[in-house]
């Protein structure tokens, strides 16, 4: 019972990784539950950011500021931790990239099949598998 | 005398048809060329083989179990996410252990021995910089793939249809708040960019916010007119240049650091806009692939060449 | 009061990511997805991120956006083309038909 009461009290406290949780969780759902292949994207650049939100809130320490040295002053007293902004900084650019090539792939299918919906994609493509090469 | 074997009527009917010659086993071995005119308008003719609503049936049961195993999967990764963070260290800790030496190291000496102001840049592009390399890799592999795939060139598709498209600058509200905004958009990308290693930015957002005035720029003046000024030569060129100046400049630093060799790049006084050694240059190769890497990304989408 | 607007901050986000599950159209989608990036970017600089506030302002909100507003304009293209061609070729054996009755 206490177990789960400091479970609760510390989720509460970590509101930041909570949402960053929730909202892995909500694109995930996406990306397993929609039929559209758009959505989909979408859904995988919402995990995107739940990952660089958590990493984010992780390296943020309360009363601290940014890691950019202000008159001499380099005690890690005044900063917050810079590695997880370095991380994030370039999974930010390299998750545009990603969802650019998934775009593309969606035209491509587009092209071939005329529909963007799962089922109907592997109908036709199990249909079709026996016709063209 | 031996039975006749009783044959079930499936495997009868197969059997007359084998022995009137009406099953043709090297149909699939023989190569597309070979096909007789007959066949291949056979092909060509899209005619499914099975019955479309029971497919349909069939992948509304499969959609069942899908979605129930689909479920299962999100609360079970949920749970345990949740779970681990009830075990973190608290938000806001200063006693965390993400918090260790080497986050002290970067942030206490990265000025002394990078030269920046900025320790995120000083980090990633010189105690991290083989890291940023390959990130401008991908960046640049991630061109090439969307290069494929919406390349155009053997197709004479979409060309009917893109004089059909508006001509964003007839409209005289764009075109005036666009000759307004680009110019002002392009001065923060490069001040984002040139000032990376002492205030927030750098090579990634100022890249980002330069190829996001350059998309502007194509958008409403037209793609003829952006690929007449920036063309696909000019942008090949940047971007090679700018990742083998990565890697020349990173390898020299690499080699005479190793070695305790003297170098010729010195940090110089940190807050000035010439310091901090080989980051500003570096700052600026790698804004130029990102850059470049955004504007390809909305000329192949748009009109599917550079 | 800085706890507050970034727990109303959260809910935002929280709340657009629903929504971008619930809408029908990738449009809609779309759209909610370009202002859930401005609400993260806002998030990052009470984060004490700013180099990530604009990357992420530019990158998630500007670029991403304008891709996925192209793919659906090449989408609809690519049907404006597949109509385009029946057409035509509704309309060319017809005259071949015609070319043909002509020679006989």
């Amino acid at each position: 019972m206490t177990a789960l009461l400091t479970y609760c009290t510390n989720l509460f406290n970590n509101y930041e990784e909570v949402v960053a949780v929730i909202l892995f969780s909500i694109g995930f759902c996406i990306l397993l539950f929609s039929r559209n292949l758009i959505k989909k994207v979408v859904g995988l650049d919402i995990m995107d950011t739940g990952v660089f939100l958590l990493l984010a809130s992780r390296g943020y320490i309360e009363g601290r500021s940014v890691p950019i040295i202000v008159d001499g002053v380099t005690s890690m007293e005044n900063y917050i931790n810079p590695i997880p902004a370095g991380l994030v900084l370039t999974g930010i650019v390299v998750s545009v990239s990603v969802s650019a090539l998934m775009l593309s792939l969606t035209v491509r299918i587009y092209r071939t099949y005329r529909t963007l919906d799962v089922d109907a994609l592997y109908m036709m493509m199990s249909v079709s598998k026996g016709g063209k090469r | 005398m031996l039975d006749k074997p009783k044959l079930d009527p499936e495997f009868s009917s197969i059997w007359t048809l084998w022995k009137n010659g009406q099953i043709d086993l090297t149909g699939s071995l023989r190569s597309p060329g070979h096909q007789d005119p007959a066949s291949v308008k056979s092909v060509e003719k899209y005619r499914p083989r099975r019955d479309r609503s029971a497919f349909s049936h069939y992948v509304q049961k499969s959609n069942h179990l899908y979605n129930i195993l689909a479920t299962v999967l999100c609360v079970f990764f949920a749970c345990l996410m949740l779970m681990t963070v009830a075990n973190l260290p608290l938000y806001g800790d200063p006693n965390a252990p993400t918090v260790n030496e080497v986050a002290e190291r970067y942030v206490e000496k990265g000025t002394e021995e990078t030269g920046a102001v900025n320790t995120v840049a000083g980090m990633i592009l010189d105690y991290r910089a083989f890291d940023t390399l390959g990130e401008s890799f991908v960046l640049f592999t991630s061109v090439c793939a969307v290069t494929i795939l919406m390349n155009l060139s053997s197709k004479r598709q979409h060309v009917k249809h893109t004089k059909e498209s508006i001509n964003y600058a007839d409209d005289m509200i764009v075109r005036g708040v666009c000759r307004f905004l680009v110019p002002l958009i392009m001065v923060f990308g490069i001040y984002i960019l040139l000032n990376g290693h002492l205030s927030p930015g750098g090579g990634f957002s100022g890249g980002a916010v330069l190829g996001a005035g350059l998309i502007i720029y194509a958008m409403v003046w037209g793609e003829e007119q952006a690929s007449r000024i920036i063309s696909a030569r000019l942008i090949k060129t940047v971007v090679l240049c700018s990742l083998g100046f990565y890697c020349v400049a990173k390898s020299y630093s690499f080699f005479t650091g190793a070695n305790h060799l003297h170098s010729i790049i010195s940090p110089g006084t940190p807050g000035r806009i010439l310091s901090a050694g080989l980051i500003l240059p570096l700052n600026v190769a790698v804004g130029f692939v990102v850059c470049c890497t955004m504007y390809s990304f909305y000329m192949f989408f748009r009109r599917g060449k550079l | 009061m800085m706890t507050a607007f970034r727990i109303i901050l959260l809910t935002a986000l929280v709340i657009c990511a629903v929504a971008t599950a619930i809408v029908k159209k990738p449009m809609q989608a779309i759209i909610i997805y370009m202002a859930y990036s401005v609400i993260m970017s806002v998030i990052w600089i009470l984060l004490e991120s700013p180099d990530l506030a604009i990357t992420e302002a530019a990158v998630g909100a500007g670029v991403t956006g304008i891709l996925f507003f192209l793919t659906l304009h090449r989408i609809n293209l690519i049907d404006k083309d597949a109509a385009h061609d029946q057409k035509q070729n509704e309309e060319q054996p017809s005259e071949k038909e015609k070319e043909e009755t002509h020679a006989g």
